[in-house]
């Protein structure tokens, strides 16, 4: 952190000073390139931006660290050919932040391929606006490209996958959402890239078993291979199954998937396999669950979330798989007896969720913590019927869990919560949301303190005394969730805010109690990259400013129903918050002008997704949106009152409660 | 040449449906000879000119033989009754007829349905049952057909006759050799036939041939093709649309070279205005000075170009958007943003 201040510092005096520096004085450049390599490793952990500054230093520094750059994510495409020139080294090159890459933007790579050619992968998932073409300038650019990234290419069909098929050497692909891809573009791929290793056919709805089977003939390297929502059937899942490499294996949402399918590989075994998902799978049942575990005895996370009610025999038949790990069961019916059976049978898990579970009861809870002694995670959000007697259960006998996630399990009292922090002093996640927590029990989980996630929205009884202690004893903490905490105060989050420096991620939504003041301390939390405020009305545009020029990293923000922010507000973010490049929502901000309004889409080149009031389009030029529009973003308009009154938190709580009885 | 050849009998349907109703008594008649002659005899089959030429033939073909026998059997002349349909009854659409009424049927199991309407003794299971064959399989010689048309292989006068198993071989064959092709492929337009089922087989794959390998070879149906591919080293599916695209590819990156220039330049004029020429614009932003600028993780301080002209374009409104932060203010702002 020093050397990064160091660094950091050093250039600013050098670029106003008036005098041409001599480089040979820096004491930098007589060091060689793997102690140089070595230093600027340490500096970007510690702030990325610092890089910039270092290679500001001297021209020797400059070079350096053209040389040592390996990762290029640039905000603009355009410039792309520039930065492939001066960074002859980088190897990565991820074009999230530009929404919109053309085919004479990857023709430009490849112009620039002499220096191009040592790309290893290239991320186009955020990307549109090319097609097979540009797929074709950069298969011919990048010989070596490894890792290639097509998620959400909605209008790449089987050209665009033939052209990807020239990629020889290519060990990562995902076609996530490519629609238009069939059995054609599948077959190319699979021909023409045989090391392939991890394959993402997610929502290819257009690839049928005839394209797997090919797959699973041409493919033998395959570890990783998603094919989630799509229309596998038992004609290709054994031969997707005796794959000799899998081991990850997705099938989220296959209606293909049923008890045929499964009880298909009754024979043969897969001994490499060993994640397993088959969540979200309508048509299997625990028959066929029971006969596919026979075969994958090697399984470590079976997830069967959303997918058939648990019965006690298809429980007891995972006892076969002897190093299962991870058991995700959320949205299941768990028949009696069932949870008992899985404390007998899974005793070697680490991980257990049975988040919005019916049928979870105290008795069987108990039980089978009290077997699970390995468990290190356990989720049961929304087990309505659990009590204090559950959860002295759970904390005495594992006290080593690192993970417990209990949103909304209403009959826990403040006294069952306060024995999580007695108890489990190696916790770094928890979620309390939705409970009854107060201001003890908080005071007692701040005992835990390796804490880096503690979330604990809609909890109204606590304030700012137990956000205090969580201040004082929790350094680690990198998240925290305090949406709708309708009591505390600016003086809660200013304790946070200086006893967890490396706060990443804080959600102050609704909690209508603070002002600036919050802002101006989060503002010291340089690694702040998440800032939620919705609905905090009194936070203002000075506040804001604050973030914007304190935490440069900041990527997502909320600002929706805080009225006082105005158009001052929005320059500041403009100005400085370059990171900001995902969505923005605008509805019902007062007094914001379009000039501002401008001038942010303007300098926020990487918008993707623009909410906006629709008073706001008769305001603006029409150019100006085609221009925004022609780099990417999309806009929608909300026609909504532009001021909704807000709502105390005790009576909105009031209200979900009573949605959700009925 | 002979008549039959000549005449159009493409039009068989329709003369013959003319000709039904005329001849309607006539095949009653012929219909009830040859029942009687069926309860005598014990032969089947009905409208049927019997022709014992076998003598005849047996003299001509004895040299040449059976063994030219396309249908793979070896029949001596001889060692089977000879038959031969005339044109009319080929291409006449029934051949089973009510001896009551003289309606016409293909499938003598449909007369036998019709029948019963005529009376309560057509309903007995007898009568509704299929006629015995076992009788006459065992004891009556094997039956061939020779197609009319003098000249043609099929016709008993031809020197190395082969002859024709069932009154089926006999009806398609003079159908396709010996009659004009009326049905046309509603898929391609070209290709043509008499018999309508060669028209519905020849349909389901008409234009279906589409998947191709990228050797050449190109398949009826897409597991043939996937089955090939993963028969083979190298091959893989290719795509319908290959030519044409490769050699707009070069084309394309041509074209598309110049776009974000014309891209840029109209961002640039339509930001700055007219007033402002787009050099010193551009000088904002150089190439070079941007290079490290853009990349996300570098990118502080970099964005200062002045509002003001932002808001000359947007309009001399008086609440320009700068206007409201006060110059001092901005400038500690920046020197703080870049501490």
């Amino acid at each position: 952190m020093a050397m990064a201040a160091a660094a950091h510092h050093q250039p600013k005096r050098r670029r106003f000073s008036t005098s041409p520096a001599p480089y040979a004085a820096t004491p930098l450049d007589s060091l060689a390139d793997e102690l140089l390599f070595l230093v600027l490793d340490r500096v970007a952990a510690a702030d990325p931006r610092a890089l910039k500054s270092f290679s500001l230093a001297s021209r020797a520094c400059h070079a350096a660290e053209s040389r040592h750059r390996r990762v290029l994510r640039p905000l603009r495409a355009d410039l792309l050919p520039a930065a492939l020139a001066r960074y002859p080294a980088a190897a990565t090159l991820d074009l999230s932040l530009c929404p919109r890459v053309t085919d004479a933007t990857l023709a430009a790579v490849s112009a620039a391929s002499s220096s191009s050619s040592c790309l290893r992968a290239v991320d186009l998932s955020r990307s549109s606006g090319f097609r097979a073409a540009g797929l074709a300038a950069l298969a011919k650019a990048c010989p070596g490209l490894a890792d290639l990234d097509l998620s959400n290419g909605v209008d790449l069909g089987d050209a665009a996958a033939a052209e990807v098929a020239r990629m020889r050497r290519l060990r990562r692909l995902s076609l996530s959402r490519c629609k238009p891809v069939t059995d054609m573009g599948l077959g190319c791929v699979a021909v023409g890239c045989p090391d392939l290793r991890d394959l993402s056919l997610k929502w290819c709805i257009g690839v049928t078993d005839l394209g797997l089977k090919l797959l699973a003939h041409k493919c033998k390297n395959l570890r990783t291979l998603d094919l989630s929502y799509g229309m596998i059937t038992k004609d290709s899942f054994p031969a997707i199954m005796k794959l000799p490499n899998l081991e990850v294996l997705t099938l989220v949402g296959c209606s293909g998937i049923d008890d045929d399918a499964l009880s298909s590989m009754e024979k043969d075994c897969n001994k490499s396999l060993k994640v397993l998902d088959i969540s979200h799978c309508p048509n299997a049942t625990d028959v066929g669950l029971s006969s596919v575990v026979k075969s994958i005895s090697n399984l470590s996370e079976l997830n069967l979330s959303y997918c058939c009610p648990v019965t006690p025999s298809m429980a007891s038949s995972f006892h076969r798989i002897a190093n299962l790990q991870t058991l995700k069961l959320e949205g299941c019916k768990l028949m009696a007896d069932a949870l008992r059976s899985i404390g007998k049978s899974c005793v070697s898990i680490r991980e257990l969720s049975l988040s919005k579970c019916s049928g979870v009861t105290d008795a069987e809870l108990s039980f089978a913590v009290s077997r699970l002694k390995n468990l290190l995670k356990l989720n049961i959000t929304c087990c309505r019927n659990i009590t204090d007697a559950s959860l002295a259960s759970i904390t005495t006998s594992c006290t080593s869990l690192i993970s417990l996630r209990m949103e909304s399990c209403a009959h826990v009292s403040s006294e069952g919560l306060k024995l999580i922090g007695k108890h489990c002093h190696q916790l770094e996640e928890l979620d309390l949301t939705d409970n009854d927590l107060d201001d003890e029990g908080l005071k007692a989980i701040a005992g835990c303190s390796k804490l880096s996630s503690l979330k604990i929205g809609i909890c109204l009884k606590i304030s700012d005394e137990g956000l205090t202690q969580i201040g004082k004893s929790c350094p680690e903490l990198r998240d925290i969730d305090l949406y709708r905490c309708g009591d505390i105060s600016d003086d809660g989050v200013i304790r946070i805010a200086q006893g967890c420096p490396k706060l990443e991620s804080i959600n102050l939504s609704y909690c209508t109690g603070i002002t600036d003041r919050s802002l101006m301390s989060l503002s010291k939390c340089l690694n702040l990259n998440t800032l939620e405020i919705r609905g905090c009305p009194r936070v203002s545009s000075s506040g804001i400013s604050e973030i914007a020029m304190g935490c440069r990293l900041l990527s997502k923000l909320d600002i929706k129903k805080c009225f006082e922010i105005n158009d001052v507000g929005m320059l500041y973010i403009s100005q400085f918050s370059h990171s900001l490049r995902q969505n923005m929502t605008i509805i019902h901000l007062a007094g914001i002008s379009p000039n501002g309004l401008i001038a942010a889409l303007l300098v926020c080149g990487g918008l993707i997704k623009v909410k906006l009031n629709a008073a706001f389009k008769s305001m603006m030029p029409p150019h100006m949106l085609r221009n925004v529009e022609a780099r990417g973003c999309v806009f929608q308009w909300i026609n909504k009152p532009y001021k909704v009154e807000l709502e105390p938190c005790d009576v909105w709580k009031q209200q979900s409660q009573d949605v959700l009885v009925r | 040449m002979v008549d039959n050849g000549s005449q159009p009998s493409c039009h068989a349907g329709d003369i013959a449906q003319q000709q039904q109703a005329v001849n309607t008594d006539l095949t009653c008649l012929i219909v009830q000879l040859i029942s009687t002659a069926e309860l005598t005899d014990g032969t089947v089959g009905g409208g049927i000119e019997i022709d014992n030429v076998v003598e005849e033939q047996d003299t001509k073909d004895v040299d040449e033989g059976g063994d030219a026998g396309m249908d793979g059997e070896n029949l001596p002349p001889g060692s089977y009754e000879l038959l031969q349909l005339e044109k009319d009854e080929i291409l006449a659409p029934h051949t089973h007829f009510c001896a009551i009424c003289g309606k016409g049927f293909k499938r003598d199991a449909n007369l036998r349905m019709h029948m019963r309407g005529h009376g309560d003794e057509y309903k007995s299971p007898a009568a509704l049952a299929k006629p015995p064959r076992d009788a006459s399989v065992e004891n009556a010689v094997v039956k061939r057909y020779s197609c009319p048309f003098v000249g043609c292989k099929r016709n008993k006068l031809h020197k190395n006759f082969q002859p024709l198993k069932t009154i089926l071989c006999v009806k398609n064959h003079y159908k396709r050799s010996h009659c004009e092709k009326s049905h046309t492929c509603s898929r391609c337009h070209t290709k043509k036939f008499s018999v309508l089922a060669d028209l519905k087989t020849h349909e389901k794959h008409c234009g279906r041939d589409k998947w191709l390998c990228s050797c050449g070879t190109s398949f009826s149906r897409k597991d043939k093709l996937f089955a090939h591919v993963a028969l083979f080293q190298g091959h893989t599916p290719a795509l319908p649309s290959e030519e044409p695209k490769a050699s707009s590819d070069q084309a394309g990156l041509v074209g598309s070279q110049q776009e974000p220039a014309k891209l840029a330049s109209s961002i640039d004029s339509f930001m700055w205005g007219n007033s402002l020429s787009n050099d010193s614009a551009l000088d904002v932003k150089g190439l070079e000075s941007c290079s490290d600028d853009f990349l996300s993780t570098a990118n502080y301080g970099s964005f200062n170009f002045s509002f003001g002209r932002l808001d000359e374009f947007i309009g001399s409104s008086s609440e320009s958007s700068f206007a409201m932060l006060p110059p001092d203010h901005f400038q500690s702002a920046q020197k703080r943003g870049g501490n």
